[in-house]
């Protein structure tokens, strides 16, 4: 969601770094660009307003940090007050002490109320739960067809028959119970537009099914509309929360600030496929993370954590930061990485990575990673060690030995050489703390020094961004590094 | 050899995400056992407290607030250069109709050149107006020996189906023997709700099993068509999301299959739902350089939707509304005429 949005906080940040204080002038331009990136997104024009005005008042606040750098200030108030709105976990769903629970899906045409209805009932199996189906949706032709289809496809009931809606969803729960279903899922009808007929309707059958949660399906590219949508449904239903559908479509989703600002009940569901499984749970601090260009840490962690052996990380990394980083470190820490998935894929999860070198990373293709394997095994065990023993005669032998060219070693050399100058400049004196991470918290505190000020404290949920401006700081020396190329690029 | 940098820095940012995380797992555990109390959950044991359906606004009054916005353009008096508080009216029902922030900077621009020398209100409505200026005819006839394919594309969920139905009608109506290609042969029961219009129109359709290749039932209906002396095909596709390239490449081969003889597609309309955001500029785009849109049939028209984002999808990419979907009923799609249409996007 907000690919544009993350974009221009981004533009802001570095366009108010140098400045020490905020003028009014810099903070109407930045909330400008914020405005219009919430504008794009489709987010309604009133929750614009309120949303830009929550962040002035934030701004304008005494609580407002003397340690961070302007961009930040901004960047911080509208990151708190997106998770503000959005809230800050997921749902918990619990269910009826006495079963069924029974859920009651409302929403426009072509929201995909049918499809949610199907995709809920496998969720709830994947639960362990024991779904039902109620197609109370008369009125599309072939809607209870529709669903009967999905039902068949995962195993679950359908309950329908031809008389009208309330009557349908009154026997499809008594049916549920005799058959001791401990979940029921009422799919209603849609309708162009909201008008009253649909209102009555859908109360009704509310009123007679007494639901414990009531969905409103709400469609992600939905544009200023959608707040009267949901505020119309809020107003006859009571709705629990949203379901948010179609969240392939556009990432931007701004359907769900808006719905969320209105009627203040949380997305508890996000649909982001065609296929019955691309449902889950809606985690709001990941969007928000992800609004600003935070990357998906948390996934990125999660999937280093499944994968990677901490010793074999932990202890390269250690030597990294002493300078003594050798080939055969090297080595580990490539295959470490590579059992993570492709270098592209990683690249898109970390948080401030620039483009260039993320279309870099997703250039490289496994090949070149065996190429590099195969020229560092091709070498003996002392020349892993001391790489500066390596002559012109052993080059050869090692272009030789892995099927490569003289060039292609000496470039790995190279590359090689100018990365541990680097990591001997980053690894630095006096580490607080013995060991490997004691160093890597030297790193990362020096890194935070750098940039001139510090984490305060409660404000964690931007560490991400830490890591972020972290990175950042090894731009300038990346550019070096490529301009240091002693080959074209095309030998690479 | 970027690779090794990257390696680098990803070892590194691992490592330290590895502290990282460590404390926050840390700090989501207390703030877990700290605020598990205060968590609310989803679950209301009670049904709350719904109001009285007699005591809820009417619709007209429910939307009174957005209305009366409207009804500070038509009162906005003066003439010649516009007040920056002026301005900002007209910048808001733009934005609200779903314009989009683009195109209502540029019409605002516009404004501020022009000035309003007979008023705000006729101003923008001949702003607007001249957004919409492409060739809107609506083509029936094919080359001499072709049948006329009209195809139809859109997300899904856009109303593809209904509207076939509702434009079969109309051709019946004006005399047309209809036959229907029923190629969405993606979505459950698709092919049964086009075939329950089908019989309601009295049009022939041809169908194929769920999952059938969708050029192969196009292919089918055309030639059966030509059998018959159809005067027209109305050919369906599965709703498709505009930002998957295989689910264009299939579209873009839909609709070779059509236009080979003897058939020939005459319209492609692409269908789009009034209460679509800024989204729909993009599905325009895609949808176009995959099947060469040559309309488009603005649906849901009728509910607090303005469709505005059609002003900047013709602005930007020339693809002219062609016909408007207000309300259910057959007789409730109607050929799109630009003057109704500003007026219920100042108006509404």
């Amino acid at each position: 969601m907000f690919d544009a949005l993350s974009e221009r906080l981004e533009r802001i940040s570095s366009s108010l770094r140098s400045r020490g204080r905020l003028s009014d002038a810099d903070l109407d331009a930045a909330l400008g660009d914020v405005r219009s990136a919430l504008l794009d997104a489709d987010v309604e024009f009133g929750v614009v307003r309120a949303f830009l005005d929550a962040v002035r008042e934030r701004l304008s606040g005494e609580a407002l940090s003397q340690s961070l750098s302007p961009g930040q200030q901004v960047i911080k108030a509208v990151h708190d007050q997106l998770v503000d709105i959005l809230g800050s976990s997921a749902l918990k769903i619990t269910y009826a002490s006495r079963p069924p629970t029974v859920v009651l899906l409302a929403g426009l045409q072509g929201a995909g109320k049918t499809t949610t209805a199907a995709k809920l009932a496998l969720w709830f199996k994947q639960q362990g739960r024991q779904p039902y189906l109620v197609a109370a949706d008369l009125q599309r032709p072939a809607a209870v067809e529709q669903l009967r289809v999905l039902a068949r496809e995962i195993g679950v009931d359908v309950f329908s028959q031809a008389s009208d809606p309330v009557d349908v969803a009154k026997k499809g729960l008594a049916e549920a119970t005799r058959l001791g279903r401990d979940v029921v899922i009422i799919d209603t009808a849609g309708r162009l537009a909201i008008d009253e007929a649909l209102m009555r309707e859908v109360r009704s059958i509310s009123d007679v099914t007494s639901p414990h949660y009531t969905f409103l399906v709400i469609d992600a590219v939905t544009g200023q509309d959608a707040v009267h949508t949901a505020k119309a449904f809020h107003e006859t239903l009571e709705l629990t929360g949203l379901i948010v559908t179609k969240l392939d479509y556009d990432t931007r989703g701004g359907a769900v600030l808006s719905a969320r600002g209105v009627v203040g009940r949380p997305v508890v569901f996000a649909s982001s496929g065609e296929r019955l499984a691309d449902f889950d749970l809606f985690y709001p601090d990941r969007m928000a993370s992800r609004i600003l260009g935070m990357g998906d840490v948390m996934s990125l962690i999660e999937q280093a954590e499944r994968t990677m052996d901490p010793d074999v990380v932990a202890e390269s990394a250690g030597r990294m930061m002493s300078g003594q980083f050798t080939l055969d470190d090297f080595m580990a820490q490539l295959n470490q990485v590579r059992k993570m998935g492709s270098l592209g894929g990683i690249m898109r999860m970390m948080p401030g990575v620039t483009k260039e070198m993320r279309s870099a990373a997703s250039n490289v293709d496994e090949g070149q990673l065996n190429r590099i394997e195969a020229i560092v095994n091709s070498m003996t065990k002392r020349e892993r060690r001391e790489p500066i023993i390596i002559d012109g005669s052993r080059r050869a032998r090692i272009a030789k030995g892995s099927g490569t060219s003289v060039s292609a070693v000496n470039q790995l050399l190279k590359q090689f050489g100018d990365m541990r100058k680097m990591m001997r400049q980053m690894g630095g004196t006096n580490p607080t703390m013995p060991g490997p991470m004691g160093k890597m918290a030297n790193l990362a505190a020096r890194a935070q020094a750098q940039r001139g000020d510090q984490v305060p404290p409660g404000f964690e949920s931007l560490a991400a961004g830490m890591k972020a401006g972290a990175t950042k700081q090894g731009g300038p020396k990346n550019k070096k590094k490529k301009g240091g190329r002693v080959t074209p690029p095309k030998q690479r | 050899m970027i690779v090794l940098i990257i390696v680098l820095i990803l070892v590194a940012l691992v490592v330290g995400d590895a502290l990282l995380i460590r404390r926050l797992r840390r700090r989501r555990r207390e703030l877990a056992t700290r605020t598990r109390s205060l968590v609310p959950e989803v679950l209301v044991t009670k049904v709350a407290s719904r109001p009285d359906l007699n005591d809820i606004e009417t619709l007209e009054r429910r939307l009174s607030s957005s209305r009366s916005i409207f009804e500070r353009v038509r009162a906005l008096s003066g003439v010649g250069a516009l007040s920056r508080e002026q301005l900002d009216v007209v910048e808001e029902v733009l934005l609200r109709s779903d314009i989009g922030v683009t195109t209502t900077n540029e019409i605002l621009a516009g404004l501020v050149v022009n000035g309003a020398p007979s008023g705000i209100a006729s101003a923008l409505r001949a702003a607007l107006l001249s957004s919409l200026s492409a060739d809107r005819s609506i083509r029936t006839l094919a080359s001499p020996g072709r049948v006329p394919v009209w195809l139809f594309v859109g997300v899904n969920g856009v109303g593809k189906t209904t509207t076939i139905g509702k434009l079969a009608q109309r051709h019946v109506n004006e005399g047309r023997r209809v036959m229907l290609a029923a190629g969405d042969t993606f979505r459950a029961a698709a092919g049964e709700q086009l075939q329950q219009w089908a019989t309601r129109t009295g049009s022939d359709i041809v169908r194929a099993a769920e999952g059938a290749d969708p050029g192969s039932v196009v292919h089918d209906a055309i030639g059966r068509a030509l059998a018959r002396g159809s005067d027209i095909v109305l050919a369906d596709t599965a709703g498709r999301r505009a930002n998957s390239t295989n689910l264009l490449d299939e579209l873009s081969k839909i609709r070779r299959v059509a236009d080979r003889e003897p058939g020939e597609v005459i319209e492609t309309f692409m269908v789009l739902d009034a209460t679509t955001g800024q989204n729909a500029l993009s599905q325009a785009r895609e949808f176009q350089a995959a099947a060469n849109v040559t309309g488009i049939v603005l649906t849901k028209l009728d509910g607090t939707a303005r469709g505005g984002i059609v002003v900047a999808i013709e602005r930007e990419l020339s693809i002219p509304v062609k016909y408007v979907g207000v309300g259910e009923t057959v007789d409730d799609l109607l050929v799109f005429d630009p003057r109704n249409f500003v007026d219920s996007l100042l108006d509404a």
